[in-house]
C-alpha cells in the first residue's frame, strides 16, 4: 500500500451481509480498474444497441462496453456482428461517426482496411515501394483482424461480451426477468428520439437509484401528486437468481387512498397541483394487462423503461470513477399510428434529462457522489425490506439493490487482477 | 432593408430580449405567455433534428403544458438553485408568408450554479415561427436546437 492512497486500494468488504455497501466502491480507483477487467471484460452481458438501428447490410453504431468504443454493424450475410472500435495496427480509433452504412472500416491513420467481419483486408503499402520497406514476407493479413466480442440478440436488443463463457441471454435473465422484456419488446420497435444525460456520479450510484422502488415516490413529487405510481398501488418486484437483474412494476389503481402518504406526512403529497393540461398523462393500457409502470435492469448497466406509454432503453456508461453517461434511447412501435406518436411525445415529458420523474435522479447522485468524497471509513444501509435480495410484492424495499452488490460480489471477489 | 423590413427586425429581436431576460432573472411564471395557445415548443438536438426523429427533451404543444412545467418546477421538481445566462445572436429572418415569420437565432446559454459553478451549459439555434403585428409578437412554434447531444446532470429550467 505504500505510496497509494486509501481511495486507491480495493475495497474491503465489511461482511458477506448484502446490506452494508462501503461508500468507497464509488470512489476507488483501483476498484473501478478491478471492474473494467472483472465485469465490462468479465462473463457479462452489455448492452450496445438495437437491432433496428442495424437492419441492413453495411449499418453500423458505434457503442461502448464500459470505456471501450465497440462497433456494431451487420454484415454482408445478415449477421450481426460486433469489434472493438481500434484498428489492429496502432490503435487508432476507427469509425468517428457515431451511425452510418459503409462497405468497410478504413483506417485515417495508415490506411488499413477491414471487411465487416472485422477480417484485415487491406494494409497501405504492404509490399513497400519499388521494392523497398514494406511489410515482412511472413505478415498475413488474417492474423490482425479487429477484437471481435460475442453478440447475442434478445427481443430487439443488442448485447455483446468480451467473455466467450458468459452465458446465454435468457439463462443470464432468469425465467421471469425475461419474460418481463418480452412483454414490452413484442414486435418490431423505431426509435423516436436519443440524447445522453451526463451524470456527476459514480456509474453503480445511478443503478442503485434505478433499481430502488423505495426512492421513487418520495424524491419524485410529480410521480405522486398525479397518481402515476405510488407504493401503495399493487404490483412487485423481481429480482433474478443471480441478483443483477430486476424488475418493479406497478398496476394503477385510482382508488387507491393516500392514507398513507398522509399518515407519514411525506413531503411529496402535495395536492394542490393540478395540471392545466391533462392531455400529458392521457395513456392507454397498451399491454392489457394493467402495468403501468415497469423498469427493467439487467446488469450490470442496462435499463428497460414503460411509464405508462413512455419506452425507452437507457445505457449506462462509466466514464471514470465520479462520472457517467446515462445514454437515452427513446422508442416506439414500427405499427403505432399517428395518436400513440403524439402520445408517446407527450408522455417522453417524463422521462429523460428534463423528464417530470427522472430529472432528480440525475442530481440525487450528485448528492451522494459529493458526500463521500475522501470517506473509507463508512457505508449505507440497504435493509429495507430485508437482508435478502429476493422477489416481494412490497415495492418499500431495496432487495434489486441488494440484488445488484450480490451479482457485483460474485464477479468482482473472485477476480484476480 | 426598407423601413418596414427594419422595424420587423426590431420587433423579432426586441422579442428575443424580453424573451430571454424573463427566463434569465427567473420571471417563468411570464415564459408561457411568449407562446400562442395552441403552440408547440420543443427542445431537440441537432443530431435528432437532422434525422427528423421527433421527440422533445422538453415538449409542449399547447400554452398550458408550458405551464405545467413552470408549476412542476416550482412544486414539484427538486434540483440545485441555478440560473442561466442566455447570449444570442442576431435573429436572421428567413421568410415572412402568410403572417408568419420563420426566424432563425444562434444562442449560447451559460448555467451558474449556487456555489458558483459555470459552464456553457448549450449552445444551438431557435428555429421560430412568429405571428403577430408589431411588438404584440407571439412564437407559433420554437423549436430549440442543441449541438449537443449531452446534457449535463439535468436541464430543468426551460431554455
Amino acid at each position: 500500500m505504500a505510496g497509494q492512497s486509501l481511495n486507491d486500494s480495493l475495497v474491503r468488504w465489511p461482511s458477506k451481509s448484502l446490506t452494508d455497501i462501503p461508500y468507497d466502491l464509488f470512489t476507488s480507483k483501483a476498484q473501478y480498474e478491478l471492474e473494467k477487467e472483472a465485469i465490462f471484460k468479465g462473463p457479462a452481458w452489455h448492452y450496445l444497441c438495437l437491432r433496428v438501428e442495424v437492419l441492413n447490410p453495411g449499418d453500423y453504431v458505434v457503442s461502448h462496453i464500459g470505456e471501450t468504443s465497440i462497433i456494431v454493424v451487420r454484415n454482408e450475410q445478415k449477421i450481426i456482428k460486433a469489434m472493438v472500435n481500434r484498428c489492429a495496427h496502432r490503435g487508432a480509433m476507427l469509425c468517428q461517426k457515431r451511425r452510418g452504412t459503409t462497405r468497410k472500416f478504413s483506417c485515417v491513420y495508415h490506411a488499413w482496411s477491414y471487411d465487416l467481419d472485422g477480417n484485415l483486408t487491406n494494409v497501405a503499402f504492404s509490399k513497400g515501394i519499388k521494392n523497398q520497406g514494406g511489410m515482412p514476407g511472413d505478415f498475413k493479413n488474417e492474423d490482425y483482424p479487429l477484437r471481435r466480442l460475442k453478440i447475442t440478440e434478445f427481443c430487439g436488443l443488442v448485447f455483446g461480451s468480451f467473455d466467450e463463457n458468459v452465458p446465454d441471454i435468457e439463462t443470464y435473465l432468469g425465467p421471469d426477468v425475461s419474460a418481463k422484456v418480452k412483454r414490452v419488446l413484442n414486435r418490431p420497435v423505431k426509435v423516436i428520439g436519443r440524447n445522453t444525460q451526463v451524470l456527476p456520479n459514480n456509474w453503480k450510484i445511478y443503478m442503485e437509484n434505478v433499481k430502488d422502488s423505495y426512492h421513487a415516490s418520495i424524491l419524485h413529487l410529480f410521480f405522486t401528486t398525479f397518481r402515476l405510481n405510488r407504493l401503495t398501488q399493487s404490483g412487485g418486484i423481481i429480482v433474478d437468481e443471480s441478483g443483477g437483474n430486476h424488475v418493479s412494476f406497478s398496476v394503477l389503481d385510482k382508488d387507491m387512498s393516500n392514507k398513507a402518504y398522509e399518515e407519514d406526512d411525506v413531503r411529496s403529497d402535495n395536492s394542490k397541483v393540478k395540471l392545466a393540461d391533462p392531455n400529458l398523462l392521457e395513456g392507454v393500457d397498451e399491454f392489457g394487462d394493467g402495468i403501468t409502470l415497469q423498469i427493467l435492469t439487467i446488469f450490470p448497466g442496462f435499463v428497460l423503461q414503460q411509464v405508462r406509454n413512455s419506452l425507452a432503453v437507457r445505457q449506462v456508461l462509466p466514464k471514470g470513477t465520479d462520472r457517467s453517461d446515462l445514454v437515452w434511447t427513446y422508442i416506439g412501435f414500427e405499427d403505432d399510428d399517428e395518436e400513440m406518436d403524439a402520445r408517446r411525445l407527450r408522455q417522453a415529458n417524463l422521462v429523460g434529462p428534463a423528464g417530470y420523474i427522472s430529472m432528480e435522479d440525475g442530481v440525487v447522485g450528485g448528492f451522494v457522489q459529493r458526500a463521500i468524497r475522501g470517506v473509507t471509513e463508512d457505508h449505507s444501509i440497504v435493509k429495507m425490506g430485508g437482508e435478502e435480495a429476493n422477489s416481494m410484492e412490497s415495492r418499500v424495499t431495496e432487495s434489486p439493490i441488494r440484488g445488484f452488490w450480490k451479482k457485483y460480489r460474485a464477479l468482482t471477489e473472485s477476480f484476480n487482477l | 432593408m426598407s423601413q418596414d423590413e427594419i422595424e420587423r427586425q426590431f420587433h423579432v429581436q426586441n422579442l428575443n430580449a424580453r424573451y430571454v431576460s424573463t427566463i434569465d432573472n427567473d420571471r417563468l411564471e411570464d415564459w408561457p405567455d411568449y407562446f400562442t395557445e395552441d403552440c408547440l415548443y420543443r427542445i431537440t438536438t441537432k443530431e435528432d433534428f437532422d434525422e427528423g426523429l421527433l421527440l422533445g427533451i422538453i415538449y409542449a404543444t399547447t400554452r398550458n403544458m408550458l405551464i405545467d412545467r413552470v408549476t412542476s418546477l416550482r412544486d414539484a421538481n427538486i434540483y440545485e438553485a441555478h440560473n442561466y445566462r442566455h447570449i444570442l445572436a442576431t435573429p436572421l429572418i428567413l421568410s415572412d408568408q402568410e403572417g408568419i415569420l420563420k426566424v432563425e437565432t444562434n444562442f449560447s446559454v451559460i448555467r451558474t450554479m449556487h456555489d458558483g459553478d459555470s459552464i456553457l451549459f448549450a449552445s444551438g439555434r431557435y428555429l421560430d415561427q412568429i405571428i403577430g403585428a408589431g411588438s404584440a409578437l407571439k412564437f407559433l412554434e420554437r423549436i430549440v436546437v442543441t449541438d449537443s447531444r449531452k446534457f449535463d446532470t439535468l436541464l430543468a429550467i426551460p431554455l
